[in-house]
């Protein structure tokens, strides 16, 4: 996914000289992750920007650069530090359009990486997506493979609105995918059916749709897999033909339970679909405490056998 | 009209030159021999810890670390000023401090393992837990200056910050209530030049980081932070006159290993820079004061070493024996047990997803 990731931004900046890519780390380092690696010294350092240690700044400077005509690629180095810009993005970025009535819209993508899994120090494996998605006026997307990573940046770039881009750390090395060369977009705001069935809807995005993947292939369930690949806007379309066709829905994500992504997708379908539900809608997610520390890392994540258990529950109603 | 509406300098200190002399125009004031050799064992002692930790994390017997290696005269100089009930507010690279002031090595290793657990013991020596959002700290220090003014105990509060550090809003922030306030905080800038990638040239175009203080309105002072006896001398004053309010000491000093083990710093530096520090090593040049002053041999040195080593050891073993409890990750988040938590924990249990 660092490879996909990177050779999308290459094609943005070689495609348009007003992106710029700015952050911590993001030059001669070529980022913590490496994603930027090598852009600095391709495109100069007035296009591949090490800034200061100042995540406020960066987001507001970015706001600043889109609205005098660049197209700012801000990286934050891990989810966990954006609140230092958390401000900028509520105050700013999710509602520049709005107050303007459409008059100066802000052309930009925040990066960063969120999700555990490899075993990081405190604040490195948060995943913040629903602050985001309740923040309104903001896109929200996480990639779950790489082919998608590529295609998302490219669309987040080309679309003329803010974009909250989250990178699982999980995936960035994990495996390995064909992804073509060349621009090529995927939609965003539209999910994506990675394998259909008929008994059950397992709704998920990110590093748990490879989780949720294998468990259903391991128990040969005939469940629906339906990746989320943008949050916010939700495709509700293809969320509730879903429930309606197979009737029992499970939702996975690694965030936290308690006002998570889950529970809004869950109202959504109780509004639209709950007389065709034969069972309860079930969420699989992390407990409702805050990230802990790499050590009860395992015990916090949402594991294949807790997602296991959930089918089993689900499938005996 | 034109005059000028202010004009302000910070001064630069060192007393212990990088061959071990001293500079006679500086008063030592109160450092004798005995916390000077207390200062070099303690020294010596986090440079031990770091590389057990760095060896162990190797073997993946640690998560993530960033050493000290190279700055332990800025941590060691306050540690020593300080009083047992001044307050310390680390970052995470205050590794030397934690130890000088009696974490014990076993929690101090439990943490960087990955476990909460290892911050427990913080509070009984007047330390704040380790804090990973950089710079965050800083007003946390001021705030609980602010506690001790107001209640009047008499205590200072210590506070570290990195020099990537002081480029965040909550920094400035920090500085300049503290100003306001008349607080008795002593905001440490440990400069060791980097963060991780980006040099100190890129993080401010200021001359120092000591004059950010100016802005604020309360003094600054710039001081060689491999010079121990400099840092020391700083901190005592800044705590002796920190009923009079803040104070800023930027220390010098040089992260002579990686950001983290994560880090790898031959993307970014060359080794001629990395070599031309280690000249300045704050341990050497005590080291040579010490042999130049006779209060320090061989002997004395390799007893030292044997001794750290079987504590150490020693710390490792009962750290390694410690068995996570999942359930303090639900037990410790409020002063109660709400009943979502209750039933995530219970599920958790009676499923076995704990394994
Ligand atoms: C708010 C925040 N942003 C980013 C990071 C990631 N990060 C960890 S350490 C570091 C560099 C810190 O540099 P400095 O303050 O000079 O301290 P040093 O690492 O040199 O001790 C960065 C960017 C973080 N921990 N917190
Ligand atoms: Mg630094």
């Amino acid at each position: 996914m660092v490879t996909a990731l990177n050779n999308a931004i290459d094609l943005l900046l070689k495609e348009d000289e007003n992106v710029v890519v700015l952050g911590e780390d993001v030059g001669k380092d070529g980022g913590v992750f490496r994603v930027t690696d090598g852009l600095q010294a391709k495109y100069g350092d007035n296009r591949v920007i090490d800034t200061p240690l100042a995540e406020s700044a960066i987001i507001g400077t970015s706001i600043g650069m889109a609205l005098g005509g660049l197209k700012p690629i801000a990286e934050i180095q891990f989810a966990g530090f954006m609140y230092l810009g958390f401000g900028q993005i509520i105050n700013h970025c999710s509602r520049y359009r709005t107050r303007t009535r459409g008059t100066r819209s802000l052309n930009m993508v925040i990066r960063t990486p969120v999700g555990g899994g490899i075993r990081a120090l405190e604040h490195h494996s948060e995943n913040p997506e629903a602050l985001y998605a309740h923040a309104n006026g903001l896109i929200v997307v996480e990639p779950s493979n790489p082919y998608d990573a590529k295609g998302l940046m490219i669309s987040a770039m080309h679309m003329n609105d803010p974009v909250i881009f989250l990178e699982p750390t999980k995936l960035y090395r994990l495996f390995k995918q064909e992804v073509q060369d060349g621009m090529y977009e995927v939609e965003i705001g539209k999910a994506n059916v990675v394998k259909e069935g008929s008994k059950l809807s397992i709704i998920t995005y990110g590093t748990m749709t490879r989780i949720v993947e294998d468990v259903v292939s391991k128990k040969n369930v005939d469940a629906e897999i339906v990746d989320l690949r943008t949050i916010s806007p939700l495709d509700e379309k293809t969320i509730i033909d879903s429930a309606k066709k197979t009737g029992r829905v499970m939702i996975v994500h690694e965030a936290s339970a308690s006002f998570g992504v889950g529970a809004e997708i869950s109202a959504r379908i109780a509004e639209k679909a709950i007389f065709e539900l034969q069972a309860p809608i079930l969420r699989v997610a992390s407990p409702s405490i805050p990230v802990p520390c790499p050590g009860y890392e395992d015990y916090y994540l949402p594991n294949a056998k807790k997602i296991s258990n959930a089918i089993d529950k689900i499938l005996s109603v | 009209m034109l005059k000028e509406a202010y004009s302000g300098s910070i001064k630069y200190m060192q007393i212990l030159d990088e061959e071990g002399n001293v500079d006679q125009s500086i008063p030592l004031d109160d450092i004798d021999n005995e916390k000077i050799i207390r200062m070099y064992k303690l020294m010596v002692f986090a440079r031990a810890v770091d590389s057990k930790v760095l060896s162990l994390q190797r073997q993946g017997r640690m998560a993530t670390y960033g050493p000290c290696i190279g700055e332990e005269a800025t941590q060691i100089g306050a540690a020593i000023a300080m009083n047992p009930n001044d307050i310390f507010v680390p970052n995470f690279r205050q590794h030397a401090l934690y130890l000088a002031r009696g974490m014990p090595l076993e929690n101090f290793l439990l943490y960087w393992k990955g476990y909460e657990e290892g911050n427990i013991p913080a509070a009984k020596i007047n330390g704040m837990p380790v804090i990973v959002p950089v710079g965050t700290q800083m007003q946390h220090a001021v705030g609980l200056a602010f506690a001790q003014k107001q209640r009047k105990t008499g205590n200072a509060v210590v506070a570290y910050v990195g020099d990537g550090g002081t480029s965040e809003g909550d920094f400035y922030e920090a500085m300049n209530f503290a100003g306001v306030m008349k607080v008795p905080v002593i905001l440490i800038i440990e400069n060791n030049g980097w963060a991780i990638s980006v040099p100190r040239s890129r993080q401010s175009a200021a001359e120092t980081l000591a004059q950010k203080a100016i802005a604020a309105g309360i003094p600054g002072v710039q001081v060689d932070g491999n010079d121990v006896f400099a840092v020391y001398k700083a901190v005592s004053e800044a705590i002796r006159n920190s009923k009079d309010g803040a104070f800023v000491i930027e220390c010098i000093t040089y992260r002579m290993s990686m950001h983290t083990t994560s880090d790898d710093p031959t993307k970014y530096r060359s080794e001629a820079d990395v070599n031309e520090w280690k000249a300045r090593d704050p341990i050497l040049r005590l080291r040579k004061y010490l042999s130049k002053h006779g209060l320090w041999n061989d002997d004395m040195e390799s007893k030292m070493n044997e001794e750290y080593a079987k504590l150490i050891d020693a710390a490792v073993e009962k750290e390694e024996a410690f068995k996570p409890d999942p359930r303090s990750m639900f037990n410790s988040v409020y002063s109660f047990i709400p009943q979502v938590l209750q039933e995530e924990m219970d599920d958790a249990e009676a499923n076995n997803y704990w394994r």
